[in-house]
């Protein structure tokens, strides 16, 4: 069993535990496990544009010390804003060693940073290091006559610094989900934003941005959206309830993780899916499917 | 004088030549440009960063307007809108702008001049139970770090 450090984060702990058991089981099946680090801290969920205040580059930083002590050159993430926000402050250190500099002089005494670490996605390694045909060979229950709408979001691929793939027309889920035996189908809306953090002040904003993403999803066919953020997955998946008091209409289109799909096709059972913490339940779907 | 785009011209003062953006505004554009790390004066006004961006409905200015106001040392009146609440750092004007500069960075910028002055457009006291109980962590602290100081 290959062995690589897991930093969930703070949502995947909490109200995204479907995402994180889906996650562990099905890269366990794949013949990797998640070693979640002993110690870690919140990343700060957004990176900090100032670039006058380093301060809110502090906790990524200190995330990546945790995993230099423990001797890692590697460290994973499934959450698209604590990829987002460690990939930018590890490439924000590396470029500028002024800036690495006055963060360890701060984190004193933490061990100083020295920009080693290396932070992949899940997606990542689910190309590179194990790769899609060795996905396929391990499908039991293929996905056929699923269709899915790949959903990428912003700070997947935006900004270049950050992408784990193209900026504007990422491949990586849409490969995913045809190796597990899905049909992918092609939205234009494949990143555009959700409506993000305005959820918590402004619900209409998101009813508004979630909404013409799920309808365009369906216009495509989509019987699901696939996504890789806990954020994207609220808006889109609970909030499907402003939607519909917004505009009288429910959409009722389910949103699955990634890592669930892996787990129904590799067959590890509903179970690790954790359904019951969906707004719109899948599992109708997945049962017309023949999927559970 | 002659030569030198409006924005470029350089005043002599006491014998020194600066340049437009460090004079305007009690050098509030040139903190705008220490802050965001980006040159206003490079917007060429193609309009794509508005094209793009997925909040333009929400925006009293649009993006690219931000951009041209700034330039005109407009800081107070796109200080005071409500297009950088409304942003929320998606980046797709930044990647999608031919001359390569990001709006996303400008925007923080601006919030930030309010959020210094303890500004602050969201009260995590106000935010409704409801809501604490439904969004995911990474929500509210998002939420929280952008929109207050
Ligand atoms: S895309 Fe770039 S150059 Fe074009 S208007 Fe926007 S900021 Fe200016
Ligand atoms: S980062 Fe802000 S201004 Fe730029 S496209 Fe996104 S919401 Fe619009």
């Amino acid at each position: 069993m290959n062995k690589i450090a897991y930093y969930p984060g703070c949502t995947l702990s909490n109200t995204a535990k479907n995402f994180d058991l889906s996650a562990r089981e099905s890269m366990k099946a794949l013949g990797w496990e998640l070693d979640e680090m002993p110690k870690w801290n919140c990343c700060g969920t957004v990176y900090s544009l100032a670039s006058d205040n380093l301060i809110n580059h502090v906790a990524p930083i200190r995330l990546l010390v945790r995993a230099q002590e423990a001797g890692h050159d590697r460290l994973t993430t499934l959450c698209s804003m604590c990829y987002h926000t460690i990939k930018m402050a590890n490439h924000l250190v590396r470029k500028d060693p002024d800036k690495l500099e006055k963060i360890n002089f701060y984190m004193e005494p933490d061990p100083a940073y020295k920009g080693k670490v290396e932070i992949v996605h899940v997606l990542e390694m689910l190309k590179k290091d194990i790769g899609f045909e060795s996905i396929r060979a391990k499908v039991v229950k293929p996905l056929n006559g699923l269709k899915l709408d790949c959903y990428y979001g912003c700070l997947l691929t935006r900004p270049k610094e950050a992408a784990l793939d193209d900026v504007e027309q990422p491949t990586v889920m849409d490969d995913l989900v045809k190796a597990l035996g899905a049909e992918a189908v092609y939205d234009p809306y494949l990143t555009e934003c959700c409506g993000s953090y305005h959820t918590v002040m402004d619900k209409d904003v998101v009813a508004d941005k979630a909404g013409r993403i799920i309808e365009s999803a369906k216009k495509k066919g989509a019987e699901a959206i696939v996504t890789s953020c806990p954020l994207c997955f609220f808006n889109l998946d609970a909030r499907q309830k402003d939607i519909a008091a917004k505009t009288g209409r429910a959409p009722g289109l389910p949103i699955l993780y990634f890592t669930q799909l892996m787990a129904l096709a590799f067959g590890l059972g509903p179970e690790v899916c954790m359904f019951d913490l969906h707004y719109v339940d899948p599992r109708p779907l997945l049962k017309a499917k023949n999927l559970m | 004088m002659q030569g030198f785009p409006l924005g470029y011209r350089p005043v002599d003062e006491g014998g020194i030549l600066k340049p437009a953006n460090e004079r305007i505004h009690g050098g509030l554009l040139a903190k705008v440009e220490e802050i965001s790390g980006e040159k206003v004066f490079r917007c060429m006004q193609c309009g794509s960063c508005a094209a793009g961006c997925p909040m333009h409905d929400r925006m009293d200015i649009s993006p690219n307007q931000v951009w041209k106001l700034l330039q005109m040392g407009e800081v107070e009146k796109v200080k005071e809108s409500k297009s950088i609440w409304a942003c929320f750092s998606c980046y797709t004007c930044g990647v999608r702008c031919p001359k390569g500069i990001d709006l996303a960075r400008v925007m923080e910028a601006l919030r930030q001049l309010l959020l210094r002055k303890r500004r602050d457009y969201a009260d995590g006291n106000k935010i409704p139970e409801e809501t604490l109980r439904e969004v995911p962590p990474i929500a509210i602290i998002s939420c929280l770090r952008k929109l207050s100081g």
